[in-house]
């Protein structure tokens, strides 16, 4: 009799503990559209592979100082600026300074254009130089970048308008720059006296997501590659200490990330919410659809998205000029970012919103009351809408 | 030298309050405290020889689903440990403890230590040792506990099981009902992998791997750990220990390269049994504080925390099958680790990068040196922004056994 108890209490106890541990209380999926990450769906097994591989590298690879880490740099790895693929905060800034005159850079010799503000043992972070110009970039959401990369050269020309023919008060530039040595062009690229269009950064001053990627390695980790050798600290060239393969692969990462999967797309709200963000104008340079050309990732090519960006450089008034810059990019010149996973930022960034170029807006009503320069009428529009509409535009982009 | 000076201090205190203290026979269960735990084992004396062996091993399954995605099935074999104890002669005694870990992956002496007892309240101890920090990280053994995982505050926090090569004291007094105990050490300590790792924090698990730890200490400085434990016979133990010591590489040849960094652990554990011993509460809490070099805060943290806390109820103790003091218990796990305790300095928010985690359990202890063991294990994570946390929940069954 006495066993039959303990037999039932076993019994019992185990069946207590598979209740408890049954699917029900089990953490569950978030669904697709509240996560940046995740790789574009319908990519073959090789590139699913490649994908893993670029994605461990980004996410999971730390550099420490075995590895190559600095000696002097801004993060350890890549997934901890742009923490689930998504945008960073103040606290990882990066910060662009010097000077640029007839004279040159004088702060290149002072570890000009990027502050590696931090180090490893036995070394001295920079230190940002008394006097010298600067601005601070909080770290993009990576998301989608695959299909920007692959809008073609002639649709990024045909939006520009740099001298407003079409007197909308939108002049929107591209940016022009040569590439480095170890880049081939697009096919299909347009080069003016030796130059490319360069699409990717706030500033545009990157040509494309390898370029990107390597310069990252380098300024961001201080992380020599066979494409940009050069130690940050020391400024001689090093030996590699990553491996061409693995740079490849995180590109290839980038390249194949989903676009952000706008949420609530049937709410009466943000459907007019839309519609006034076309009618007060704002589609003027946050341009809803692009294509994409030919790619080799059969699901990229020839694609319609929705980014909400014209990747071009566009004059957004003093208040945003930080009095440095880079690139052909004047001042005041900011390349329009793409506003797809703007509701999402929050959930890369605390729980908070830390909008435009240096995380100054803290909320998406701020960062459009910021906007300035060719900007400024669309944000009286805004202004002066009524509350409702003003709402269901938040609420709009909210749901990007 | 300071640490040296507080060293002798601390021992000769001892030294002095042993004369006024009655010492009664320290091999009565009542007087063991946890820091016995490394003695407190069931050995196996061979015949006519002075050698004793023994050893545990401690295996699972596990099934786990993080953020709805299955980790799939896995078969662990976490460790495999084996003990050799050695009376090399009267009041000298030897005892080693080998570990295996995932299946050989890892092999560590966690243990090789000479102890000279003189009297009970005084004993010297040289050799490898497990630093006497917090209670898990001296007495850890897989059968004694009814969790399939260690506390994540004693192996996260506490980078247990942290052993080190060097020397000290300790005894114990005996009041009444009163059981004092003490560890004071010199040892080598961390490394600068407390900082540069792959975890990309602050992580004093990342230091103890430093292979070089038994032949020379990184910093050339000794680490001190230390440990006053209280136990009343009818009540409980409580310990309070510290740890201090450098971590970096401030000179080399004589040439100064850096200023002294220091990391130094407090640690307070607690245990007690209640309701006729069916109940046992046993638990910890660590706190780490560690000297960063400029502009590396917040990304690492300079100051970390965590704590755990097991409660177990007797829920049946007789016969079961061929077993005659068989026990069935149930249990509960809480425990919470914050990798960076304090601010963004931009921001002015929080930083998180914590765990939370919770387990039942469900344990069956055929005999006192066997236990299988059923735990979920729920656990929340949050990266050092607190951004949406990973959802971890882990089914897990396995045993553990001295042999």
């Amino acid at each position: 009799m006495n066993n039959i108890k303990i037999y039932i209490i076993i019994y019992i106890s185990f069946l207590f503990m598979i209740a408890v541990a049954c699917e029900s209380i089990l953490p569950t999926a978030i669904n697709d559209d509240e996560l940046l990450d995740g790789p574009i769906e319908g990519l073959n097994n090789e590139q699913i592979t490649q994908f893993s591989r670029g994605d461990f590298a980004f996410n999971n690879q730390i550099f420490t100082t075995e590895s190559g880490l600095g000696p002097i740099f801004v993060s350890t790895s890549c997934g901890s600026c742009h923490f689930g693929d998504g945008k960073g905060t103040p606290e990882n800034s990066i910060i662009r300074f010097g000077k640029l005159d007839s004279m040159g850079n004088p702060y290149q010799i002072l570890g000009s254009p990027q502050l590696q503000y931090r180090s490893i043992t036995g070394y001295s972070p920079e230190k940002l130089p008394i006097n010298a110009l600067f601005f601070k970039v909080v770290p993009p959401a990576i998301t989608g970048l695959g299909y920007l990369a692959l809008v073609s050269d002639s649709d990024i020309i045909s939006m520009s308008d740099p001298d407003d023919k079409d007197n909308d008060g939108i002049s929107g530039v591209v940016s022009w720059g040569v590439i480095p040595k170890y880049l081939n062009p697009n096919i299909n690229s347009i080069q003016i006296n030796g130059q490319y269009i360069f699409r990717f950064g706030k500033k545009a001053t990157s040509y494309n997501l390898f370029h990107q990627t390597v310069k990252a390695y380098n300024q961001d980790i201080g992380i020599a590659s066979q494409q940009e050798p050069i130690d940050v600290w020391s400024g001689h060239e090093i030996e590699p200490e990553i491996s061409s393969q693995t740079v490849i692969d995180v590109h290839a990462y980038l390249n194949s990330l989903k676009a952000p999967i706008q949420r609530n797309q049937s709410d009466e709200e943000i459907i007019n919410g839309k519609k006034i963000f076309v009618n007060i104008g704002c589609g003027g340079c946050h341009k809803e659809t692009l294509k994409t050309g030919y790619s080799d990732i059969e699901v990229l090519s020839n694609k319609v998205f929705h980014p909400y960006t014209d990747l071009l450089l566009h004059n957004m008034g003093s208040d945003l000029d930080d009095g440095y810059t880079e690139g052909s990019a004047k001042t005041f010149e900011w390349r329009t970012p793409a506003l797809w996973g703007l509701g999402l930022s929050p959930n890369s960034q605390g729980g908070k919103f830390y909008l435009m170029h240096d995380g100054r807006a803290n909320s998406i009503e701020e960062a459009i009351l910021m906007h300035g320069g060719e900007a400024t009428l669309r944000k009286l529009n805004f202004q002066n809408l009524p509350s409702k509409d003003k709402n269901n535009l938040l609420k709009f982009l909210n749901s990007l | 030298m300071k640490i040296y000076l507080y060293t002798i201090k601390i021992s000769l205190i001892f030294i002095f309050i042993s004369f006024d203290l009655k010492a009664l026979n320290d091999k009565d269960s009542n007087n063991i405290l946890n820091m016995d735990a490394v003695y407190n084992r069931p050995l196996i004396k061979l015949d006519n020889q002075s050698i004793a062996i023994g050893g545990y091993v401690e295996t699972n399954t596990q099934y786990s689903i993080k953020n709805g995605i299955s980790e799939g099935f896995s078969f662990q074999a976490k460790r495999l440990t084996l003990f050799f104890s050695s009376t090399i002669a009267k009041q000298l005694k030897f005892l080693s403890e080998i570990e295996f870990e995932s299946g050989g992956k890892e092999i560590n002496i966690e243990f090789a230590a000479l102890d000279l007892e003189f009297d009970p309240s005084i004993n010297l101890r040289g050799g490898i040792f497990v630093n006497p920090i917090g209670a898990f990280n001296q007495n850890h053994d897989g059968p004694k506990w009814d969790f399939i995982d260690r506390p994540l505050s004693a192996t996260k926090i506490i980078p247990s099981t942290l052993s080190n090569v060097g020397f000290g004291i300790y005894g114990k007094y005996f009041v009444s009902n009163w059981v004092l105990g003490y560890e004071t050490y010199l040892s080598n300590g961390f490394d600068d992998k407390i900082i540069y790792n792959a975890e990309n924090r602050t992580s004093l698990s990342a230091g103890k791997a430093n292979s070089f730890k038994f032949e020379e200490s990184f910093s050339g400085t000794p680490m001190f750990t230390g440990k006053i434990a209280l136990r009343n016979r009818n009540y409980g133990e409580i310990g309070i220990s510290y740890l201090k010591g450098v971590y970096n590489k401030w000179q080399n040849d004589g040439i100064i390269l850096d200023k002294k960094r220091n990391v130094s652990i407090i640690a307070l554990d607690f245990n007690t049994t209640l309701i006729e011993n069916k109940l046992n509460i046993n638990g910890e809490v660590a706190k780490v504080f560690v000297e960063l070099q400029e502009g590396i805060a917040p990304q690492f943290g300079n100051e970390q925390v965590g704590f755990y806390s097991d409660i177990i109820y007797n829920i049946y103790k007789g016969r079961v099958l061929n077993w005659e003091n068989a026990k069935i218990s149930l249990g509960f796990r809480c425990e919470f680790v914050d990798f960076n305790v304090g601010e963004f300095y931009e921001t002015k928010t929080k930083i998180f990068d914590e765990i939370w985690s919770i387990t039942p359990t469900l344990s069956f202890r055929p005999v006192g040196s066997s236990v299988i063991k059923i735990n979920y294990k729920y656990e929340i994570n949050y990266d050092i922004l607190g951004n949406l946390p990973k959802k971890i929940g882990s089914i897990q069954f396995g045993f553990s056994t001295y042999f």
